[in-house]
């Protein structure tokens, strides 16, 4: 069973709906006992990190999230949570968030682009991961964000997308990975990804 | 490198889609959740549902297009038509949509933008606007003018002046119709196109005329457009969306072509 993190953020559905779709069984849950029974776990969400993370807190999901990464559960994030698994993010003046990535969310910037960061661009792969098996080089991803991932250390980049500035589409660390692109909005080859992760250990 | 968008837009009434010139008389011309599952295997970038239907008692057939429609096609999808407040909205986004549409309310009701927007994220209101070229004239400097209720009714505001008031309010996103050139498959309105497209720093969709693949490549090339919408041109088979984008990228436009 994979346990979708219920935070009251926006696509939690299509989410599930993706997993639906690939025959795999989930529930959307905030309950600490059936995320601690899962056995993998999914961070997604729209919106804003401030109103995120003062649910998460609220539900006291921050101390849940950072046992089951501890344990060595595998756990995905999906644009929004892509970004609040980062120590902080620069949206309304700085928000704290979950810190488990080192790395701060960054709002793009520029004249010359449009914002938000919306349609289907490229991501290139900076390190070879289990999740991208499968995945050939010339597919492209939804993208919908303002803000995004810019992880301290680079050894938790896994690809590199370009808009304006070339930012992080993909982090990870051991058991722990996040897409800022919408997996379950990417066509097959999201699809590609959201089925290795359901097949995936853990580790890398 | 960030791929232009084709999106397929199919105007849904009681759960049929249908295709009308110039916003009068449609015929029903197929199933949206059949034609959908198509236009998704041929590789299309998004899709538009709009709810013409007239009688509010059938409008919750919507809703089950877009759950059937949500279940097979994994990629995003926008609808429109009939959504007047957040009790709509959220009944399609729930449903299994990734955008909403509004264009007469939004003009009869500014705030609904931002309460939207407040409330889903911005990345969620488009703002549609219908636009007709009238001339210059003090109320519409830019010689364009919105008009609602499906082109019908000519509102006496500058059709930048309300893209821009749209993005301040938090539209994510701005899908920019010709009345002149709707139906017509004489190519998009250009000067509109690049007005409002360089206007605003939100994405803007270009509608109403597409009729050949050219006229996406014009759009592209001749304003700041960031996707295109098309209808009839795929509707009646007379192009598949792998055909345009093929023409779109031996011109030197990106597209997502590796499906």
């Amino acid at each position: 069973m994979i346990a979708i993190i219920d935070y009251e953020a926006g696509n939690l559905t299509s989410v599930a709906r993706a997993l639906r779709h690939i025959g795999v069984a989930c529930q959307i849950t905030k309950q600490h006992d059936e995320i601690r029974a899962s056995e993998r776990v999914i961070f997604p969400g729209v919106g804003a990190a401030g109103e995120a993370m003062e649910i998460i807190r609220r539900e006291g999901l921050d101390g849940m999230i950072r046992e089951i990464i501890a344990q060595g559960k595998p756990f995905l994030g999906i644009c929004l949570g892509a970004q609040i698994i980062l120590g902080e993010s620069e949206e309304d003046g700085g928000i704290p968030c979950l810190g488990i990535i080192p790395g701060t969310a960054k709002r793009f910037q520029g004249t010359d682009i449009k914002i938000p960061h919306m349609g289907w661009n490229d991501i290139s792969i900076t390190r070879p991961h289990p999740l991208l098996e499968g995945v050939d080089t010339r597919a492209q991803f939804y993208f919908v964000h303002s803000y995004y991932p810019a992880p301290e250390k680079r050894e938790d980049i896994i690809a590199m997308t370009d808009y304006g500035v070339s930012f992080a589409s993909i982090i990870g660390h051991d058991n722990v990975i996040a897409t800022q692109f919408h997996l379950e909005k990417s066509g097959r080859h999201g699809l590609q990804i959201l089925k290795n992760f359901c097949g995936w250990n853990g580790r890398v | 490198m960030l791929s232009k968008r084709i999106i397929i837009c199919l105007d849904v009434r009681e759960g049929k889609t249908t295709k009308g010139i110039k916003f009068k008389e449609n015929i029903d011309i197929g199933d949206p959740v059949a034609m959908a599952a198509e236009y998704y295997e041929q590789g299309v970038d998004e899709l538009v549902f709009y709810d013409i239907t007239a009688s509010s008692d059938k409008r919750n057939i919507i809703i089950d297009v877009v759950e059937s429609v949500a279940k097979e096609i994994l990629i995003p999808f926008s609808v429109g038509g009939g959504i007047r407040s957040l009790d709509d909205m959220h009944r399609v986004l729930a449903a299994g949509a990734e955008k909403i549409s509004i264009n007469t309310a939004a003009v009869e009701d500014p705030d609904l933008i931002y309460k939207g927007a407040r409330a889903f994220g911005n990345q969620c209101i488009v703002l549609g606007i219908d636009a007709k070229r009238v001339g210059e004239t003090p109320a519409t400097p830019s010689g364009y003018e919105v008009y609602i209720h499906g082109g019908r009714t000519p509102m006496g505001i500058d059709a930048i002046e309300w893209a821009k008031r749209g993005q301040d309010l938090g539209a994510g996103e701005i899908c920019l119709n010709s009345i002149d050139a709707d139906g017509t498959n004489a190519g998009y309105e250009l000067t509109l196109t690049a007005l409002v497209s360089e206007a605003v720093s939100i994405p803007v969709i270009a509608s109403g005329g597409a009729g050949e693949p050219r006229h996406l490549y014009d759009v592209f090339k001749k304003s700041n457009a960031d996707a295109a919408l098309i209808a009839s041109m795929v509707h009646y088979q007379r192009y598949t969306v792998a055909q345009i984008k093929e023409y779109l990228s031996q011109k030197d436009i990106p597209v997502r072509t590796f499906i």
